[in-house]
C-alpha cells in the first residue's frame, strides 16, 4: 500500500476528532504512547498491519489514513507533472518525490494547480471534439479549401507582381484584377465561415446534437451491437451506461429507441439468415428482402448494422429521413459527404423515393466534392401508420450507399452534399448560392 | 532546357494562370487542362516532359488520373508533380501510393514550382 508522509498527521487528526487520548489509542493497537507520538508527527513510518489496527481503532478506512482526502489532489498534481514533462525537455522536472510536502505546506496552491490541470484536460477533450468536427464537417472542409485556393492564387500572383521584372502592362493589369477577385472571394468565404461558426452550439463533448451523440457512439462500436444479436433479452440501460459519447439525456433516449428497433430488426432477420441471404444475393436490398421474407426497411437497417468487411460486404453507408426530409440516421460512407446541418441535396435518390413511396429506386450518383466520387445507391420509402387507421401516416425513406460499379452509365446522376458547398453551378435543384461557385464556376483545390 | 513541355492540369483558373506565367517566363512550353475528364487524352496526344497535377479536379480526380498514367506503360515513368493542400497528409499519402513523383503543397512559393519542375525534368528528386 502506498504510504503518504502525512499518514501520521491524519491519524492524529482522526484521533483528536474522536476525543481519544494518545495513550488509549496506543494501548488499543499495542504500541507505546511514545512510538505513537513519533508516528503522529510523521517521524516513523507505519507498517501495513499497524495501519490496519489503527484504522480499526479509529473506525476509519485504512486508505483514508494512508492517502487521505488529498488522493485526488495528488493524482491531479501527478497529471500536471506528467503533462509538464511533455513540454520543454530542458526545463526543470517537478519534484515528484516532494509532492506530499508540497501538498502539506501549500494545500491551497496545490489545489489551484490540480484544478488547472483538470481544466486543461477538459479543454483538451473539447479541442479533440473540434478537431474531429474539422476532419468530418463537409462545410468546414469546403470552406477551408476555398480559403486555401484563394490564398494560393493571391500568394503566387502577388509574388509575380513583386518579383517579375519588366512585366507587360496587360499582364500587370490582369494580375491586379486577379488579386482583387481573389480578395473578394476570400472575404466572402470568411464571412460565410464566421456565420456558420456562430450557429454552432457546443456541448462539453464537442458534439452538438443528440443525433450526433448516437452516431458517434455507433461509430465507436463499428455500427454493430453484439447485444442485439444474441438470443434472449438484454438490458438497454446496461448497454448505454457510462458511454462517454452519450453525454445528454436526449442522446441516451435516442440510443434506447435505436436499441429497441435494432433488437426488433435482429429478431425479424437474425444475423445467420442475413448472412445467408447476403451470400446468395449480394448486397442488393430488394433481393435480400425477397430471399429472407422481410420488409425492405428491415434489410436497409440490418445491412447498416453490419461491420464493413462482413462476408466480403463492401464499405457502405445509410441515410434515413422522415417525411420532412430531415436526416434521422447517418452512417457515413467515405467520400459521400453528408451535411452536418440543414437539408441535403434535393437530387439524392432518397428524396425521389420520399416522393414515390413503395417504389424502389436504384441509381448511380456522382458526388461533387474535393474528390468527386461515384456511388451506387438503393432508395426506398415506406409509409407507416403507428397510430392505426385514424392516426397520421408517416413516411420514412432509406438510401443505402455502396461503391459504384467501374462501368459508367449514361443515366448517372450528378448530386452534391448540400447547396451551400456544392460546386455544381448549373443545378436545377439549387435552392441557395454556393460559397464555392458564386460567379466563378466549379472549383476544387 | 528551353522549349521543354509541361502539362498543367489545374481547375483553379488564377492558380493555373500564375503557374503558366512563371514557367513560361523560364522558357517552358506550358499547356493547360482544367478538367480531369480530358486530361488523359491530352497527355496521350502530346506527351509532356512533366505533368503538374492538381489533386482536386472536376470530372476525375488527380488520383484517378495518376493511377491511369501509372497503369499505362507509356506513362509509367512520366514525372508527375502533385499539388496537394497543405496539412492534408492523408491526400499526400494516397498520392504517394498512386505513384506521384513529387509533391507541392498549396499555398506554394513560385520559386518552389520552378525548382520542382526543373528537378523532375532533369531526372532529379524534386
Amino acid at each position: 500500500m502506498a504510504r503518504s508522509a502525512l499518514t501520521g498527521t491524519r491519524i492524529r487528526e482522526r484521533r483528536t476528532a474522536l476525543r481519544m487520548k494518545q495513550a488509549d489509542l496506543a494501548r488499543a493497537v499495542g504500541v507505546s504512547p511514545a512510538y505513537l507520538n513519533l508516528i503522529e508527527h510523521n517521524r516513523r513510518r507505519v507498517s501495513d498491519s499497524l495501519l490496519d489496527q489503527l484504522a480499526g481503532a479509529l473506525s476509519v478506512d485504512p486508505l483514508a489514513l494512508s492517502e487521505g482526502a488529498e488522493g485526488a489532489l495528488f493524482d491531479g498534481l501527478r497529471e500536471a507533472a506528467a503533462a509538464a514533462g511533455l513540454g520543454d525537455p530542458l526545463s526543470a522536472a517537478p519534484e515528484l518525490d516532494r509532492i506530499e510536502e508540497f501538498v502539506g505546506r501549500f494545500p491551497g496552491w496545490a489545489a489551484v494547480l490540480a484544478g488547472g490541470q483538470a481544466r486543461v484536460a477538459q479543454l483538451e477533450r473539447v479541442v479533440e471534439g473540434y478537431a474531429e468536427r474539422m476532419a468530418q464537417d463537409p462545410f468546414l472542409l469546403a470552406s477551408l479549401h476555398e480559403v486555401l485556393s484563394a490564398v494560393t492564387s493571391l500568394r503566387s500572383t502577388a509574388a509575380i507582381l513583386v518579383e517579375a521584372e519588366d512585366i507587360e502592362p496587360q499582364w500587370r493589369a490582369r494580375f491586379l484584377r486577379t488579386i482583387q477577385e481573389e480578395s473578394l472571394r476570400l472575404s466572402d468565404t470568411a464571412e460565410a465561415l464566421v456565420g456558420y461558426l456562430d450557429t454552432l452550439d457546443e456541448a462539453e463533448t464537442g458534439l452538438s446534437s443528440p443525433q450526433e451523440e448516437l452516431e458517434a457512439w455507433l461509430a465507436a462500436r463499428g455500427w454493430h451491437l453484439d447485444e442485439v444479436e444474441r438470443p434472449g433479452r438484454f438490458d438497454p440501460e446496461a448497454v448505454i451506461a457510462g458511454v462517454p459519447e452519450l453525454a445528454s439525456g436526449a442522446g441516451r433516449t435516442l440510443a434506447r429507441m435505436y436499441l429497441d428497433r435494432a433488437a426488433a430488426d435482429a429478431r425479424a432477420l437474425p444475423l445467420a439468415r442475413l448472412r445467408a441471404a447476403l451470400a446468395a444475393e449480394g448486397p442488393e436490398p430488394g433481393r435480400i428482402a425477397a430471399h429472407a421474407g422481410v420488409p425492405l426497411s428491415v434489410v436497409f437497417r440490418r445491412l447498416a448494422s453490419l461491420p464493413a468487411g462482413t462476408d466480403g460486404l463492401p464499405a457502405l453507408g445509410l441515410v434515413i429521413c422522415d417525411g420532412s426530409g430531415t436526416l434521422t440516421f447517418r452512417r457515413p460512407m467515405p467520400g459521400f459527404a453528408l451535411p452536418r446541418f440543414g437539408a441535403a441535396c434535393p437530387l439524392w435518390p432518397l428524396y425521389e423515393a420520399l416522393a414515390r413511396p413503395m417504389q424502389p429506386i436504384r441509381a448511380v450518383v456522382d458526388m461533387a466534392g474535393r474528390l468527386p466520387q461515384r456511388f451506387l445507391t438503393f432508395a426506398f420509402c415506406e409509409p407507416r401508420a403507428p397510430a392505426g387507421f385514424d392516426g397520421p401516416v408517416l413516411a420514412e425513406a432509406f438510401m443505402l450507399i455502396l461503391p459504384a460499379p467501374a462501368e459508367r452509365a449514361a443515366s448517372e446522376r450528378a448530386v452534391g452534399s448540400s447547396c451551400r458547398i456544392c460546386p455544381r453551378a448549373a443545378c436545377p435543384g439549387r435552392r441557395e448560392p454556393s460559397i464555392l461557385t458564386e460567379g466563378q464556376g466549379p472549383r476544387g483545390v | 532546357m528551353s522549349g521543354r513541355h509541361v502539362l498543367l492540369i489545374e481547375d483553379e483558373p488564377h492558380i493555373a494562370e500564375a503557374i503558366r506565367f512563371i514557367l513560361s517566363r523560364a522558357g517552358w512550353q506550358v499547356s493547360l487542362q482544367h478538367d480531369g475528364l480530358t486530361a488523359m487524352a491530352a497527355i496521350a496526344a502530346a506527351p509532356p516532359d512533366v505533368v503538374i497535377l492538381d489533386l482536386m479536379l472536376p470530372g476525375r480526380s488527380g488520383l484517378e488520373i495518376l493511377s491511369d498514367l501509372r497503369a499505362d506503360a507509356r506513362f509509367a515513368a512520366l514525372p508527375v508533380l502533385m499539388l496537394t493542400a497543405r496539412g492534408q497528409q492523408r491526400d499526400r499519402d494516397a498520392a504517394a501510393r498512386a505513384g506521384a513523383s513529387a509533391f507541392l503543397s498549396k499555398p506554394f512559393a513560385n520559386a518552389d514550382v520552378l525548382a520542382a519542375v526543373r528537378a523532375l525534368a532533369d531526372g532529379e528528386p524534386a
